[in-house]
C-alpha cells in the first residue's frame, strides 16, 4: 500500500533506467545515507563504532568486491583473503615508503596492486571453470600467505612479523594509528565504502556490468556474441580484487591497527563467501546484509549467555558460536538459496500489495 | 643460482640414497592419506555431485569422536563401533536435514552448504570433546608401534614407521572393498546409476534418499579410517583442516569421480610435495608444502583440463 | 544410386549459374571429427546475400556442427570458410561475431539471471564503447550510449511484440517467448549473417506461425541473410529460397526446395531405404 510504483510514469528511457525507478526506493536509501552520516555518528559509543560499524563496512566492502567476480561474473573464488592480504601489505608498504602522502590515497592506491596480483590469478580462468577453478583460487590463497610470512621486506622485518600501522594524518585529523579516534576511523570507511558501492553499480548495470553477467549465465553463448571472455574474466577479477584489497587495507589501516598473515587466511576467505551467498548472489545490496549478518551474529552471541545471566567460558561460547552459525548458513540455504536480497525482494512484493494478498 | 635448481638436488639424491628413499617413503604415506581423504569425496561426489568440503573435518571429527569417547572412559573397541554408529547417524542426519531440502540447487549452493557443515562439525566437535589436540589411541587400538630400520650395507638407512605400513595396507585394503562394492554388488550397481542420472535412476525405483545416506555413511568410514591413521602420525585436532584441503588439488589430478584416479593423484601430490620441500624449498626459505600441491595442480590443469583420468570434454551447445 | 542423384543435384545448381552470383559465405570440402568420430565429411555450400538458406536433415546428421563451424566454434581439421569472397582463418566465436555472424540456439542459450531487455541489450555488446572509467561514472557519456542502444533495442522489442515482458527475468518466460527474445538478441547485433538453430522446435502451431512471420519479415525489412536449421518440413519449404540436406555428415542435396523435395536420395534419407 506504502510502496507502490502506480503513478510514477516515466517519459524518457533516462528516467526508466535510474538506478532506483522508484520514488520509495530513493527515498529508503536517503534515510539509510542519512542515518550512517549523521546519526550514527552522533549517537553512537565507541564500542558500537570500533566492534560493529566499522568491521561492518570493512566486510561489506570487500563482500561486494567478490560478489563482482563470483556473483556477477560467475567466477567462485577462495582466494579472498589473500587478495584482502596483498592490499594490506601494500597499503603498508606505500605508507612506509612514502609517509607524508595522505593515507587515504595509499589505501585507495593499494587497490592497483591486488588488481593485478588478482588479474594474474585469474589467468588460469580461461580453461579453468568452476570447481576447478575455486582450487586454483586456493593456490593463490596458500601461495600469497606463505609470501607474507617469508618475505619479511613485506613487513618491514619486524621480530614480530606482523604489520603495525603507524600514525598518520590527513588534513590534520589523525586516521590510523592507535591514537585515531572511532569516529574519524569510521568516516573514512563510510566514505570509501559508500563510494565503492556507488561506483560498482554503475558498472553492473551498463555494458561491463552486463558482459559479466552474460559469462556468468552462459559463457558458450556470450562468447559467440562477441564477449572476449579472457578480457572480461581478468577485468572481473582485476575490479573484484581492488576491491577487496581496498577492504583488507582499511581492515588494517582504520580497524584492527595491526595484522598478522594469519589475520588473512582461508578463515577469511570463507567468512567473505557466506556474505556473499546468504546476502544473495549478483546483488550490491545482499553483500551489506550478509555481511552484518555474519559479522554482527557472533557479535550478539557473544553477548547473549552474559545477559542472561549464565556464567560460560568463553571459549564454549566461541565453539557454540561457530555451531550456530554452520547450522544457520544451512538453514538459511534451505529457505531461500537466493540469500537475503530475494527475501528483501519477496518482501517488497508483499508490500506492494498490503494488504490484500495478491 | 641454476645450479642449486637444476643439478644440486639430484646430486645429493644420489648421494645420499638412504635420505632420497626416506623422502619417497615420506611421500609415499603422506600420498596414501591424501587418496583417502580425496577417495570421501570422490564417493560423494559420484553419487550425488555434491562437492563435500566437510570431508577434511570428518576425519578430525571421527578421530576426535573416538578419542573422545576413549577418554571419557570407553574401551577402545567398544569406542570405535560407537563412532562408527555416529558416523552412522552424521550421514542419516546430513542426508534428511541438509542433502534432501537442497535437492536441485546449482552446485554452488551444496557446496556453500557442506562448508555450513564443516562449520557445524568444527562447533560441535569442540563444543562437546573441547578444543585442545589430542593423543590417537593407537596401541589401545590394537595397531602396530614402533619402527623397523632397513640397512644397505655402508650407505645409511631407512626407517619404516610400523603404522604408516599399517596405514598403507589399510588403504589398499578399502580401497579394493569400495572397489567390489561399487562393481559387484546390488547397491553398488544403483550408486553408479544415481551418480550418471538422479531422475533416471528415480524413475526406475531407486530411492535416492537411501542412497545418499548410504554414501555419506562410506564417506564417513572412510574418514574414520583416515582420521586413526593421521591421528596416529600427528595429534587429532582441528589444525588438520588445512591439511585436509590438500585433498582439493589431488581430486584435480586425478577428476572428481574416479577412484583410482584419486589414488594416483594422491601419491603424485604425496611424492611432490615431499621431494619439493626437502630438495628444493630450502632455496626459498621452506614451508613451501602449504602451496606447493595446489601450484602442481594449477600448472596440470592449464595443460588437461579434465584432470589424469576424466574424458575429454567437448563443448557442445 | 545415390552417388548418381547427388551429382546430378549439384549439376543442376552450377547449371543454373548459382555459384557464379555473388555470396557471403563459402563452405568448401570441410571436414570436422571429435576423435575418431566423424561429424562433417567433406561438405560444400554457399549462402548468397539476402537469402533464406535451410540446412536440413535427420537428427546426427552434423547440421548444428555446420554452425558451430561457420561461427568459428569449432575449427574444422580440413576445408575452407569464406566470408565475403576472402578465405577465413581460423578464428575464435567473438571474432566471428564481430564480423557479422549471429545465432540463436537448439536449447535455449539466453542469459537466464538477466530480464528481457538486458538480454537483448547484451546483443549491443559490439556497438557499445564506453570504456571502464566512462562506466564508473555513468553520467554523460555512458549514459547517453546506454540510452542510443536502449532505443535501437526498444524498435526490436516492439517488432517482437513482447513490450510486456520487458523487464521479466527470462527464465520465468514460456519457452515460445524465450525463443523469441533469443531472436531479438540476435537481431539486436544487426547482423549480416543470421544462423537460426531450430528457431521453431517444440513450439505449437500459431507460435510456429509467428515465429516464421518474424523470420521472413527480419529478411525483407531488414535484408539480412538467414541460414537456418528446422526439422517441420513445411516451414522450410515454404520459407527458403534454397536448401542443402545433409545426412550422416554428408551432402546428399542441395537446391530449391521443389529439386530437393524430388531428389530420391533425400527421400531415401528420411523414410529409410533397405540395403
Amino acid at each position: 500500500m506504502f510502496y507502490r510504483e502506480a503513478g510514477q510514469f516515466k517519459t524518457s528511457y533516462k528516467s526508466d533506467q535510474a538506478l532506483m525507478p522508484i520514488l520509495q526506493d530513493r527515498m529508503g536509501l536517503a534515510a539509510i545515507l542519512m542515518i550512517a552520516f549523521v546519526l550514527i555518528p552522533a549517537f553512537a559509543n565507541d564500542f558500537f563504532l570500533t566492534s560493529i560499524m566499522i568491521p561492518f563496512l570493512v566486510f561489506s566492502l570487500a563482500a561486494i568486491g567478490l560478489n563482482v567476480l563470483t556473483g556477477y561474473c560467475g567466477q567462485l573464488s577462495l582466494g579472498t583473503g589473500a587478495f584482502m592480504g596483498v592490499g594490506a601489505y601494500a597499503a603498508y608498504k606505500l605508507t612506509t615508503i612514502f609517509p607524508d602522502a595522505n593515507v587515504i590515497l595509499m589505501v585507495l592506491v593499494s587497490g592497483v596492486f591486488s588488481a593485478a596480483i588478482g588479474a594474474v590469478f585469474g589467468l588460469p580462468s580461461l580453461r579453468i571453470k568452476g570447481l576447478y577453478l575455486a582450487v586454483t583460487t586456493l593456490a593463490a590463497q596458500f601461495f600469497l600467505e606463505w609470501c607474507f610470512i617469508r618475505i619479511p621486506w613485506l613487513y618491514n622485518y619486524n621480530a614480530s612479523g606482523a604489520i603495525e600501522i603507524p600514525r598518520r594524518e590527513v588534513f590534520g585529523v589523525i586516521v590510523t594509528g592507535a591514537e585515531a579516534t572511532p569516529i574519524a576511523r569510521y568516516f573514512v570507511v563510510l566514505g570509501i565504502t559508500v563510494l565503492i558501492a556507488f561506483l560498482m553499480a554503475n558498472v553492473l548495470r551498463g555494458r561491463i556490468g552486463r558482459s559479466w553477467m552474460m559469462i556468468r549465465d552462459m559463457d558458450i553463448a556470450a562468447e559467440l556474441m562477441g564477449i572476449r571472455p579472457l578480457q572480461t574474466k581478468l577485468l572481473a577479477f582485476a575490479v573484484s580484487s581492488f576491491i577487496c584489497g581496498v577492504a583488507g587495507a582499511m581492515m588494517v589501516f582504520f580497524w584492527l591497527n595491526a595484522a598478522e598473515p594469519s589475520s588473512y587466511s582461508i578463515r577469511l576467505s570463507f567468512q567473505i563467501l557466506f556474505m556473499v551467498i546468504l546476502g544473495g548472489l549478483g546483488s550490491l545490496s545482499g553483500a551489506f546484509m550478509g555481511a552484518a549478518f555474519i559479522w554482527i551474529l557472533p557479535v550478539i552471541l557473544k553477548f547473549v549467555p552474559g545477559i542472561l545471566g549464565f556464567d560460560i567460558a568463553a571459549e564454549t561460547v566461541e565453539h557454540a558460536t561457530f555451531m550456530i552459525i554452520g547450522a544457520l548458513i544451512i538453514f538459511f540455504l534451505i529457505v531461500e538459496p537466493h540469500g537475503f536480497a530475494r527475501l528483501w525482494q519477496i518482501a517488497k512484493q508483499k508490500l506492494r500489495v498490503w494488504p490484500f494478498p495478491y | 643460482m641454476l645450479y642449486d635448481i637444476f643439478i644440486d638436488p639430484f646430486v645429493q639424491m644420489y648421494q645420499m640414497p638412504d635420505f632420497f628413499l626416506q623422502v619417497l617413503w615420506e611421500g609415499f604415506v603422506a600420498g596414501i592419506l591424501y587418496a583417502l581423504i580425496a577417495l570421501g569425496f570422490v564417493l560423494i561426489f559420484k553419487a550425488s555431485g555434491v562437492f563435500n568440503f566437510a570431508q577434511g573435518i570428518m576425519v578430525v571429527f571421527a578421530g576426535l569422536t573416538l578419542v573422545g569417547l576413549n577418554e571419557n572412559g570407553v574401551p577402545a573397541y567398544l569406542a570405535l563401533i560407537l563412532t562408527i554408529g555416529v558416523m552412522g547417524v552424521l550421514a542419516y542426519g546430513v542426508e534428511r536435514v541438509v542433502m534432501r531440502p537442497l535437492v536441485n540447487q546449482p552446485d554452488i549452493i551444496l557446496l556453500m552448504a557442506t562448508i555450513g557443515l564443516t562449520y557445524f562439525l568444527i562447533g560441535f566437535g569442540e563444543f562437546v570433546f573441547g578444543g585442545e589436540p589430542k593423543q590417537m589411541i593407537t596401541e589401545q587400538l590394537g595397531l602396530p608401534t614402533g619402527s623397523t630400520a632397513f640397512e644397505f650395507g655402508d650407505r645409511g638407512l631407512v626407517i619404516l614407521q610400523h603404522i604408516d605400513i599399517a596405514a598403507a595396507v589399510i588403504a589398499i585394503l578399502m580401497v579394493a572393498a569400495l572397489a567390489i562394492f561399487f562393481n559387484k554388488t546390488r547397491i553398488g550397481r544403483a550408486l553408479r546409476a544415481v551418480a550418471d542420472d538422479h531422475q533416471a535412476a528415480l524413475s526406475v525405483g531407486i530411492s535416492l534418499n537411501q542412497i545418499w545416506a548410504i554414501v555419506w555413511f562410506a564417506a564417513g568410514l572412510v574418514a574414520l579410517a583416515t582420521g586413526i591413521m593421521w591421528g596416529a602420525r600427528s595429534d587429532v585436532s582441528f589444525a588438520l583442516e588445512i591439511v585436509a584441503f590438500k585433498a582439493l588439488p589431488v581430486l584435480i589430478l586425478g577428476g572428481f569421480t574416479s577412484i583410482p584416479g584419486a589414488i594416483v593423484g594422491g601419491l603424485i601430490i604425496g611424492f611432490g610435495e615431499k621431494i619439493g620441500e626437502l630438495y628444493w624449498g630450502g632455496l626459498v626459505g621452506g614451508g613451501i608444502e602449504s602451496w606447493l600441491a595446489y601450484i602442481i595442480a594449477l600448472i596440470f590443469l592449464l595443460f588437461r583440463p579434465q584432470g589424469l583420468f576424466g574424458e575429454r570434454i567437448i563443448e557442445r551447445i | 544410386m545415390n552417388a548418381i542423384v547427388t551429382d546430378k543435384t549439384i549439376a543442376t545448381a552450377d547449371a543454373e549459374g548459382n555459384t557464379e552470383r555473388d555470396f557471403l559465405l563459402r563452405v568448401d570440402n570441410v571436414s570436422l571429427s571429435f576423435g575418431g568420430v566423424k561429424a562433417i565429411t567433406d561438405i560444400s555450400f554457399d549462402i548468397q546475400k539476402g537469402e533464406i538458406r535451410a540446412i536440413i536433415g535427420p537428427n546426427g546428421a552434423g547440421k548444428t556442427s555446420m554452425l558451430n563451424v561457420i561461427n568459428g566454434f569449432y575449427h574444422p581439421q580440413e576445408g575452407t570458410i569464406s566470408w565475403r569472397g576472402k578465405v577465413r582463418r581460423k578464428m575464435k566465436p567473438y571474432e566471428a561475431a564481430s564480423q557479422g555472424i549471429a545465432r540463436t540456439f537448439q536449447n535455449v542459450a539466453l542469459f537466464k539471471g538477466m530480464t528481457t531487455l538486458d538480454n537483448i541489450m547484451s546483443g549491443r555488446s559490439l556497438k557499445m564503447h564506453r570504456n571502464f572509467f566512462w562506466q564508473l561514472l555513468w553520467r554523460g557519456p555512458a549514459e547517453q550510449e546506454e540510452i542510443e542502444h536502449r532505443r535501437k533495442v526498444e524498435n526490436i522489442i516492439d517488432f517482437l511484440e513482447i513490450q510486456a515482458i520487458r523487464k521479466t527475468p527470462v527464465g520465468r518466460l514460456p519457452y515460445g517467448l524465450q525463443k523469441r527474445v533469443e531472436l531479438g538478441r540476435a537481431l539486436a547485433m544487426e547482423p549480416e549473417l543470421l544462423l537460426l538453430d531450430e528457431p521453431m522446435a517444440g513450439m505449437n502451431l500459431e507460435e510456429k506461425e509467428d515465429m516464421s512471420r518474424f523470420i521472413l519479415d527480419v529478411n525483407h525489412e531488414f535484408g539480412t541473410t538467414i541460414a537456418l536449421i528446422e526439422h517441420d518440413m513445411g516451414v522450410v519449404m515454404d520459407l527458403s529460397d534454397r536448401v542443402v540436406v545433409l545426412d550422416y555428415g554428408k551432402k546428399i542435396a542441395d537446391g530449391t526446395p521443389e529439386e530437393v523435395q524430388a531428389s530420391q536420395a533425400v527421400i531415401d534419407a528420411y523414410l529409410g531405404v533397405s540395403h
